[in-house]
């Protein structure tokens, strides 16, 4: 069980503000994570880092050291195209291309990185689809139905296994339950259990009885500084912060 | 997303739980009282407020639970609800003890007065002030004062034992005080049972404090 991402003095910036102050975190490979914190503290801006996405915002920066394996993230000659693809993400609003059909939509990275081997695509689609839990409820559909047509938990496994087919190392989730009814959350929350058997899962939440549930390790931001990191029943029954109890019990936030 | 109406709930249980440590005070403050001067009376009023005590220990159990379903309480607050669900379960045990005290009085009641050479008075009075210093601990959520009743707990485990083989040698030496020492014994283990109710409630104390479990010499 080895460290799945290293963070190293990680700082990040819109513009003048600064939104993330000196992260340091070793994140275990095959576990999850959640990272947890008042809206505002960082904790987008924290996984947004992890895989370059942060810098697509305009006057956004970061500066620090993010090690997955062995890839230097923030290293001079790293694409952030490559960084993307072994680190994937899942966003709060499921985003399917809504014109494409659901194996499009899981075929989409590969087939953008030249791969044409039909039989091979096939493969890796149906994979996809049985990793996030979908393929029992698409398989008869798979090109004739589009990515828009699926119920919103569903949309949100298709996004999961549309980042899975690429094989990255990472999964970070961005409050991908938000925004489901409590079936379809406690599927992606199944899922992510399953998930972590062969892949790191960060999972950024809001809802702490989430956290609780999923993730082994719970780190808890708060101003763009992180605050306590700790194993998940250690965070919700005896945390070592001050703050961190007054988040959690609801005395501030 | 400050939880005012959950946070007056946790009030709201606290003053019901003191309200309750009241009732089995009172209750072991009167069997202790009734043994002393066999007073037949006291013992039914004993047997009669047990009832309230069971009352409350229900109320306080379903005010607990509605605020775990409701709530998800977490973290200092989770550590006090599972404390305040364990010290009701004690303090309904602290009441059963002080019944059945009561109920050796009315025994004993029928039997003539008998010198026996055991300090139930003072063994009592430790006891109690076992049961009203955890609860001083709980109120002052002071994690100090309920380590006191903890140490407190051997002298009263001693004192059981002193009194088992001492009682059992008037057994042995006057079977015309059979009766009575038996029921002396039993009340000197209900007492060490009401010294142990007490520990119970200083660990959970010093649990919901501290977050410390302190059980069993802390050996898991």
């Amino acid at each position: 069980m080895g460290v799945g991402i290293k963070v190293e003095n990680l700082n990040a910036w819109f513009g003048k503000h600064q939104a993330l102050h000196n992260i340091s975190m070793e994140i275990l490979s095959n576990h999850a994570t959640a990272i947890i914190g008042p809206s505002g503290c960082g904790k987008s801006t924290f996984v947004r880092c992890l895989n370059r996405m942060h810098e697509t915002n305009p006057d956004a920066r970061a500066e620090g050291k993010v090690q997955v394996k062995d890839m230097d993230v923030y290293a001079d000659g790293v694409a952030p195209v490559d960084v993307r693809r072994r680190i994937g993400m899942v966003f709060q609003k499921a985003n399917p291309f809504p014109s494409m059909s659901i194996y499009d939509n899981v075929a989409a990275g590969l087939k953008l990185n030249g791969f044409r081997n039909r039989k091979k695509l096939d493969e890796i689609v149906e994979k996809s689809l049985r990793s996030s839990a979908l393929w029992d409820e698409v398989k008869d559909d798979l090109k004739k139905k589009s990515g828009a047509s699926l119920s919103g938990g569903q949309q949100q496994r298709l996004c999961i296994a549309r980042a899975l087919a690429v094989e990255p190392d990472v999964l970070l989730m961005d409050e991908p339950a938000s925004a489901l009814d409590p079936i379809s959350t406690s599927k992606i929350e199944d899922l992510i259990f399953e998930l972590k058997e062969n892949y790191t899962v960060v999972i950024v939440t809001h809802n702490m009885q989430q956290a609780a549930r999923v993730a082994e390790f719970t780190a808890f931001f708060l101003l763009g500084k992180l605050i306590e990191f700790d194993k998940t029943e250690k965070i919700f029954t005896t945390p070592s912060e001050k703050r961190t109890e007054d988040y959690i019990t609801g005395r501030f936030g | 997303m400050t939880r005012t109406r959950f946070h007056q709930g946790l009030d709201e249980l606290k003053r019901r739980l003191l309200i309750m440590g009241g009732f089995a005070e009172q209750a072991v403050d009167r069997a202790i009282h009734a043994y002393a001067t066999r007073d037949v009376e006291l013992c039914k009023r004993v047997l009669e407020d047990e009832k309230a005590i069971n009352a409350s220990e229900r109320e306080i159990d379903e005010i607990a639970v509605d605020l775990l379903a409701m709530q998800q309480p977490m973290a200092v607050d989770l550590r006090f609800l599972f404390s305040v669900i364990k010290i009701n379960a004690d303090l309904e045990r602290v009441g059963d003890q002080a019944v059945n005290i009561a109920e050796r009085v009315l025994d004993l009641a029928k039997s003539p007065v008998g010198e026996l050479p055991v300090d139930i008075a003072r063994m009592a009075s430790i006891a109690a002030a076992m049961v009203h210093q955890s609860l001083q601990a709980f109120i002052e959520e002071n994690a100090e004062m309920a380590q006191q009743v903890l140490e407190r707990d051997d002298i009263v485990d001693a004192m059981n034992r002193e009194a088992f083989e001492s009682l059992t040698r008037v057994m042995q030496n006057d079977p015309t005080l059979t009766r009575q020492a038996l029921d002396a014994l039993i009340v000197t283990r209900n007492l060490e049972r009401v010294a142990d109710h007490a520990t119970n409630i200083a660990e959970d104390v010093i649990f919901w404090v501290r977050g410390a479990d302190v059980r069993h010499h802390g050996v898991s």
